[in-house]
């Protein structure tokens, strides 16, 4: 059924149609509006049976999914920003466990500076925290990777993060297709749990592992991820089958049949690029965009295959790993087996500064012309840079960072982006 | 592609706006994005929100820097923000005030602007008499619809009644039906005038 919503409660829609048992809420912008709307469903009994704990933190969030997952019951919860990582350790806990938990990470910024609004930061930094990390280009893809996270969770008994863009998806009124229960239901058979706490079959679940064992849980563990590169494309095309659309699966090209320049990016920002490259294809470049789906596993062979007949590559990426560059620009360094051909990285969006089309083509431009550098900082600053800088040189007190940047930005609300 | 770019103080429904107008556009069976300009959720601060309307899936997520249309729910906000930035030469622009566009020192600015593109609206007046409270945005969208005829009263009326519970609902439908009456009868003043 088409419906025009907010992306959050299109998500909470389709989280309720895929029958948690469970739902653990914490409220942190800009996730907060998507366990809201499932509270409401739950209260309306719209959603039963379904026990919808407000929790005290976003570690006890996870603390209660692993608790109720280990019971045999699917759980649910989101998050975001510093959520995420005050629920770290439990994070590591639920992969290392093998249960299989679904978890919306509604992205946004790490502070400090704190700020609220969206980049990768967050679920970049629990990358390899064991969890399988899929992010939505478009509101649409969300709901249904949602969907498909529950199937994929409990079919390996690996927990799923689902990240969509925080305010430019959570916060966007856009038209989804919203299945029915019953399409829900053929595709997601109900949760067959690989282990169950039940107080007549005793067992326990956490056990300490020594160093005789430690080793093969993890290696175990990445098997099971490693499985998940097979399976994932069979049950995209499964879901396309049943639902009708493309939604999910490892990675999306667009238009790199004969590209010399390929822009790898992840999540929202891809429509915006999509945008871009078709103006540039009218002008005779030669462009194409591949889009992750799955950042984890990293598809490592179905990237180099997508990006075998490029000249060059720009990875466009809404995170930074300080002191090396782009983190998704590392791991498709890494697909290439040691001979990358040029890599570039755009570090963009960071803290929510706008992308637009036209930031886009000049360096999409630039790097088809050969003149892009190695890391280059989407729209930075420049001049706000020196004069922190020539703030140091002058004195050793030069005082904290962000509260001089701002005096030296002056008032914002006149800007329009 | 149509763009329209909504600016306001938190408080006045700002976001709802775009959002009840892209609502209003996906009854007509048209594509719609609308996003708010995220952080300025204080009441009385400057807000933005931006609403894109297409007949094919709308893929740009960037601001709206160039607005076939301008609605501007607060008169103040004309000396505080670039509200008219990017503005198209034949764009429109809607402003909350019982004042024109010379009383507010727009004379100038607005002067080669197609004149049917050019629209005030008393739209708290309305709102405080039909809703009782100064929420102008239901208002505003029932007079950009009386003047650009790109969405109709009847969609923006099933918006109203899809956002709303019934009873603020029906006095939102009121302040948005007078609205588009109130351009209607000044275009239909204009028109007259010229003719004479």
């Amino acid at each position: 059924m088409l419906k025009q919503i907010e992306g959050s409660q299109a998500v909470a829609e389709a989280i309720a149609l895929c029958r948690p048992e469970v739902i653990c809420a914490y409220p942190i912008s800009p996730q907060t509006h998507i366990v809201e709307g499932l509270g409401e469903l739950v209260k309306a009994g719209h959603l039963a049976p379904c026990e919808f704990i407000n929790v005290e933190s976003e570690f006890a969030a996870m603390s209660v999914a692993i608790g109720a997952s280990a019971a045999g019951a699917r759980a649910y919860t989101a998050t975001a920003s510093q959520g995420l990582l005050f629920m770290a350790e439990a994070v590591f806990n639920a992969a290392g466990l093998g249960l299989p938990i679904v978890m919306t990470v509604a992205n946004r910024a790490i502070g400090a500076p704190i700020n609220i609004w969206n980049d990768h930061t967050d679920a970049m930094s629990q990358r390899d925290c064991g969890w399988i990390l899929l992010f939505a280009e478009t509101n649409q893809e969300a709901l249904d990777l949602h969907i498909q996270a529950f199937r994929l969770a409990e079919a390996l008994s690996l927990p799923v993060m689902v990240c969509m863009d925080g305010f430019i998806l959570t916060h966007a009124y856009e038209r989804v297709d919203m299945p029915s229960q019953e399409q829900v239901d053929a595709f997601l058979p109900p949760f067959d749990p690989r282990q169950r706490l039940d107080p007549a079959k005793p067992l326990s679940i956490g056990a300490m592992v020594g160093p005789e064992a430690f080793m093969e849980v993890r290696y175990l563990e990445h098997v099971r991820q490693m499985r998940a590169l097979e399976l994932i494309p069979g049950w995209a095309e499964e879901f396309r089958e049943a639902f009708g659309r493309d939604s999910g699966g490892l990675m999306r090209t667009y238009r790199t049949q004969d590209a010399d320049t390929i822009v790898v990016a992840l999540g929202s920002v891809l429509g915006t690029i999509k945008e871009t490259v078709d103006a540039m294809r009218d002008k005779g470049e030669r462009i194409g965009v591949l889009g992750i789906t799955c950042f984890r596993p990293w598809p490592s062979a179905a990237v180099r295959a997508a990006l075998a007949r490029a000249k060059r590559i720009v990875v466009l990426e809404k995170s930074i790993a300080v002191g090396l560059g782009g983190i998704v620009a590392a791991n498709v360094r890494a697909s290439f087996g040691g001979h990358p051909d040029v890599v570039h990285t755009v570090v963009a969006g960071l803290g929510g500064r706008s992308i637009t089309r036209e930031s886009l083509a000049r360096v999409f431009t630039a790097a088809s012309h050969g003149t892009l550098a190695p890391l280059t900082f989407l729209d930075l600053d420049h001049g706000l840079v020196e004069r922190a800088l020539a703030r140091e040189r002058q004195t050793p007190h030069s005082g904290p960072v962000a509260e001089g940047l701002l005096r030296d930005v002056g008032v914002v609300a006149a800007k329009i982006s | 592609m149509f763009e329209i770019r909504i600016h306001g103080r938190g408080g006045q429904g700002v976001v709802t706006a775009a959002e009840m107008l892209s609502v209003a556009a996906f009854l007509e069976g048209r594509y719609a994005l609308a996003f708010p300009s995220f952080g300025s959720e204080r009441t009385g601060a400057p807000v933005v929100a931006y609403c894109r309307l297409d007949d094919r899936e709308i893929r740009l997520r960037e601001p709206i820097l160039k607005p076939g249309a301008v609605i501007i729910q607060d008169p103040t906000l004309l000396h505080q923000v670039d509200v008219f930035g990017g503005l198209l030469k034949d764009g429109y622009i809607l402003i909350n005030t019982a004042r024109t566009f010379g009383a507010l020192g727009l004379a100038e600015f607005v002067k080669d602007f197609p004149p049917s593109h050019l629209l005030t609206v008393p739209a708290t007046e309305i709102a405080m008499k039909r809703i009782g409270r100064p929420v102008p945005n239901a208002a505003l969208l029932g007079a950009f619809a009386a003047a650009t005829g790109i969405i109709s009263l009847e969609s923006v009326h099933k918006a109203i009644r899809e956002k709303f519970p019934a009873k603020i609902a029906e006095a939102n439908v009121l302040a948005a039906a007078d609205a588009f009456e109130h351009v209607r009868h000044e275009a239909g003043a204009t028109e007259h005038a010229q003719a004479d």
